[in-house]
């Protein structure tokens, strides 16, 4: 498995944990907008604090906002910002 | 001088005359019977004050989210409940202008009230949300060709009977989750407001605000492009609360003034003494300072938030500073207000004499539950699991 396939996965897991989709995260591609699969801004909340304890990291308050939560593939594009390597 | 800085002044001072003019003399009765300030808003229409967020390109005025701050407060100084049907009238146009995405349907409508100062209403509270302005149950609903429908139940919907047109937020479609919205605009041929409640209230009594089911057909076209989750953060929820706040400015800075003139009174009758209220008044002057600083700061940091990125206006740190700023506002009113009313005593708390202050302390009571603080403080404490620096 490579490192992105593996930071992917990490995401879902948290994103399954603390997003409390109507949905199941499997049925969700990485590109689904999770605000209109139905994520709400409490439950965003707590998907970027399970982010910040499962990868280490504190994100920056310019990245704290809906659009960089909007989809797995979006949170993946920030954390490789914030150079996080799959472990 | 710049033409841009003349053109708002020359503005300015033509609110200023309306407040004094027009407002003024009409507030008492307007509070009185819970009418609308149908007189306030006829000569603002005649000024063009309706179109003064439009830009120039479009027949509007192009005056800054500053002049229009300032106009809210002078007109709160005269009349709360003219301030804020003003007020909320330029909340759903700057929502329209800096949210249009070129659409030439929206841009052709803001040409329409330039050159007919159409007044707008908004339809975004409702039933059964909870109060929480980013969730609708209502829908966007496909009737046929080219043609979709919705029917809201809004708790509140203010001088909706007067607006000619109304700005509504909905789910984007029947089977789009709550969160996922849209704002509908609808004009007077296409919407039915079916009045469910009366509006017998304690303050801003002229907005004329009772619940109304709402019930519309349109042309998708109306339903502007960008989605409401952004037209609120970026737009429609600060400008709210900066402009809400300037009029509640207004209200108290009056509510002081005529302390004030209260306090002078007395000092003429008794020129060799300091009144006993003259300290009181001076510890009140402190308090509205406070409050002018934050509603000043409040607008200053969206301005230039605004010019630099507008991106971080979607940042969680400015959410919770533009909320906070109708926290303090909406709780720092009242509390001037009713510190005016404890100067003037007795006179001050009568209805009919020259140092009446009942109706702003009733008016500016409405702040804290203009979306309930409540809700806001949630929404903060929520933010601030997370947030920086704030």
């Amino acid at each position: 498995m490579s490192d992105r396939q593996d930071l992917t996965r990490r995401i879902r897991q948290v994103v399954g944990e603390h997003g409390h989709l109507p949905v199941d995260i499997a049925t969700i591609d990485d590109d689904t907008d999770l605000f209109q699969a139905g994520m709400t801004s409490h439950a965003s909340v707590n998907v970027m604090l399970g982010l910040e304890s499962e990868f280490d990291v504190e994100f920056p308050d310019a990245m704290l906002k809906r659009s960089v939560f909007e989809s797995i593939g979006a949170i993946r594009s920030a954390l490789e910002q914030l150079q996080v390597v799959a472990a | 001088m710049t033409l841009a800085i003349e053109r708002d002044q020359t503005f300015l001072a033509a609110i200023r005359r309306i407040a004094d003019e027009v407002a003024a003399p009409n507030a008492d009765d307007v509070d009185r019977n819970a009418r609308f300030p149908v007189e306030t808003i006829d000569a603002l229409k005649a000024e063009r004050a309706l179109s003064a967020l439009i830009p120039t390109e479009l027949g509007g005025g192009g005056e800054s989210l500053e002049t229009v701050a300032d106009a809210c407060f002078e007109l709160g100084r005269r009349c709360g409940a003219s301030a804020m049907v003003f007020a909320m009238h330029q909340i759903q146009i700057a929502a329209i202008v800096r949210h249009l995405d070129g659409a030439p349907w929206f841009e052709a409508y803001l040409r329409d009230v330039a050159e007919g100062q159409r007044l707008v209403a908004s339809v975004t509270s409702e039933i059964g949300t909870g109060g929480d302005l980013g969730r609708s149950i209502a829908a966007v609903t496909p009737v046929r060709d080219g043609i979709v429908s919705f029917e809201k139940q809004a708790p509140t919907v203010s001088y909706g009977s007067y607006a000619d047109d109304l700005l509504t937020t909905l789910r984007r479609s029947p089977d789009a989750e709550p969160g996922d919205q849209v704002v509908a605009l609808t004009s007077r041929d296409q919407h039915r407001l079916e009045s469910t409640s009366t509006w017998d209230p304690l303050g801003m009594r002229g907005t004329c605000s009772p619940g109304y089911v709402v019930r519309a057909e349109l042309p998708p076209v109306q339903i502007l492009p960008t989605p409401f989750a952004q037209v609120a953060t970026q737009s429609m929820v600060p400008i709210s609360h900066i402009l809400w706040s300037h009029l509640w400015l207004g209200i108290a800075t009056d509510a002081f003034d005529r302390a004030r003139s209260f306090v002078k009174a007395q000092a003429k009758g008794r020129p060799d003494q300091l009144p006993p209220t003259a300290v009181r008044l001076s510890q009140l002057m402190s308090e509205l300072s406070l409050l002018r600083a934050e509603v000043r700061n409040g607008l200053r940091e969206y301005v230039e938030a605004d010019a630099e990125d507008r991106e971080s206006l979607s940042t969680m740190a400015s959410i919770l500073r533009f909320n906070n700023l109708k926290i303090a506002a909406s709780e720092q009113a009242p509390r001037v207000c009713q510190g005016a009313m404890s100067v003037c005593g007795i006179v001050g708390y009568k209805n009919d004499t020259p140092f009446s202050v009942g109706r702003h302390l009733r008016d500016t009571m409405s702040a804290c539950l203009m979306v309930a603080n409540d809700r806001i403080h949630q929404t903060n404490a929520s933010l601030l699991l997370i947030a920086k620096e704030v």
